[in-house]
């Protein structure tokens, strides 16, 4: 006799224990069960369990077994009654997977009794065409796209560095690029800053740049800071960015934003470059270095001189912007190893890299756990170099 | 003989070489024998005391000799050492 849906159900039921939604949330939140979401893609859009792995009902069998490759690990099934989630336990168990409960009343019952959900960032037709290639990755797919698209990049300088980083974190489709820059462009400039153009030559760097990633990409929000970067609008202009990127071309610069980015715990992806070398590191508050640690005081002058004075291949601040297009994308994304603790310097003429280690100087007056504390006590001194101009906030 | 690599700011000073060959069984060692060897180098490298400049990074097989043992650092015959100054530019 065939059987009807009924008796599936009342088989299922028999077979697969239930959890409800307050004990799924436990065992979620001390991560001892994997959450699997098994409604239709449209349903999950709508809203799902924060954590929760999405594979559709009809993808299960196809799907499971990357997203769960323990066989053992306890998985809480949910749709959003009940039911379909205990025909897709049952799939499991014939799968092999050995602890699998389902939740009863499924989603519905979960919103309803208060517990926490949360809604996907849903992409646009269009915007899944033009990161088709970011998708096809499985570490970066819509999560990881939703989550740059919900990023905020400040850009100091939209010069040598600045140019190319801007142009690929605004096709990778970063959502927010903040840029501060206070110049216009100069025809000498653009040997090298590819972002802006020849008809642009004597107007707004930010402006400028601003035309050319919305000319790639609609979809990036550009803030212009159209100032200077001192010490006393630092705080107020770098609040809220979730990574900076230093292409700067002074050191009082350097050191001022390193100052206020460790205070505030953002990271600076760092690059500098001369002639045909560069210098790349990426500095995490608290973790690594920072600036002042890598280089406690600035060099004179003479030692050190800007692209203005020096000269430079105009591929090597090209290379050096990209690479840190790279650490940027990799902190935003959680991905990978950044290049905190590690220096890496470039040559153009050997075509070489070579890396050095950094330390974090117990002694720093940014980042060390004393400066920390003098912080947070309002006691941290300004900090003066030998020419007087490096302070932590107090005066330029 | 420890290899010195030579950042390019500091090239002019050692008659443009991209590394020089200098002798010494400490970082402090070879410094005083590359200064010896080019005596323009002197103030670049070298407070007036006689200590390292700190806006010169000398690496030892790149390590960071303010980490190891400073000027005391122990080096050896085929080790290479590295003058690093920061660089400012990036327009």
């Amino acid at each position: 006799m065939p059987k009807t849906y009924t008796d599936l159900l009342r088989e299922a039921r028999e077979e697969i224990p239930e959890v409800t939604p307050a004990e799924a949330d436990a065992l979620r939140q001390a991560g001892r069960a994997g959450v699997l979401d098994v409604r239709e893609a449209s349903e999950w859009e709508q809203g799902h369990i924060p954590g929760a792995t999405h594979i559709s009902k009809s993808y299960l069998e196809q799907q499971v077994e990357a997203a769960f490759p323990d066989r053992d690990q306890k998985i809480v099934l949910y749709c959003a009654g009940g039911v379909r989630s205990l025909f897709g336990a049952q799939t499991l168990k014939e799968l092999g997977y050995t602890d699998v409960v389902s939740m009863k009343g499924g989603f519905q019952q979960w919103k309803s009794q208060g517990l926490p959900w949360q809604q996907p960032t849903v992409l646009t037709k269009e915007q899944k065409d033009r990161y088709s290639r970011h998708l096809l990755i499985p570490e970066v797919g819509t999560e990881g796209q939703a989550k740059l698209l919900e990023s905020k990049v400040l850009l100091i300088g939209a010069g040598g560095l600045g140019s190319p980083a801007a142009l690929y974190l605004a096709a990778a489709g970063v959502g927010t690029i903040g840029i501060i820059d206070f110049d216009v462009v100069d025809a000498s400039n653009l040997q090298r800053q590819i972002i802006h153009t020849t008809d642009r030559v004597g107007t707004k760097k930010v402006e400028s740049a601003r035309k050319s990633i919305n000319a790639l990409n609609p979809d990036v929000h550009v803030v212009a800071h159209e100032e200077m970067l001192v010490a006393d609008n630092v705080a107020r202009i770098i609040d809220g960015y979730d990574v900076i990127l230093d292409g700067t071309d002074t050191f009082e610069t350097r050191y001022i934003l390193n100052d206020a980015a460790v205070a505030a715990n953002i990271p600076v992806v760092h690059a500098s470059v001369f002639r045909f070398e560069g210098q790349l590191t990426t500095f995490i508050p608290y973790q690594g270095p920072c600036y002042r640690c890598l280089y406690p005081t600035p060099p004179p002058p003479e030692l050190a001189p800007g692209c203005s004075v020096a000269g430079v291949l105009g591929v090597v601040p090209g290379i050096m912007g990209l690479l840190q297009a790279n650490e940027v994308l990799k902190v935003l994304l959680d991905l990978g190893e950044t290049l905190s603790g590690r220096l890496l310097l470039f040559d153009a003429l050997d075509t070489s890299f070579t890396e050095l280690r950094l330390k974090r100087d117990p002694e720093c007056p940014a980042c060390s756990d004393k400066a920390v504390a003098a912080r947070a006590a309002g006691t941290a001194p300004a900090l003066a170099s030998d020419s007087g101009v490096f302070t932590l906030g107090g005066v330029r | 003989m420890s290899v010195v690599k030579m950042p390019s700011v500091l090239r002019p000073n050692v008659g443009g070489a991209k590394e020089v060959e200098v002798g010494g069984g400490t970082i402090g060692e070879v410094i005083d024998g590359l200064v010896a060897s080019y005596p323009a180098l002197k103030d670049q490298l070298l407070t007036p005391e006689g200590d390292l400049n700190r806006f010169v990074n000398v690496y030892l097989d790149g390590q960071d000799v303010r980490y190891l043992q400073g000027r005391a650092t122990p080096v050896g015959e085929r080790d290479e050492v590295r003058l690093l100054p920061a660089m400012a530019g990036g327009r």
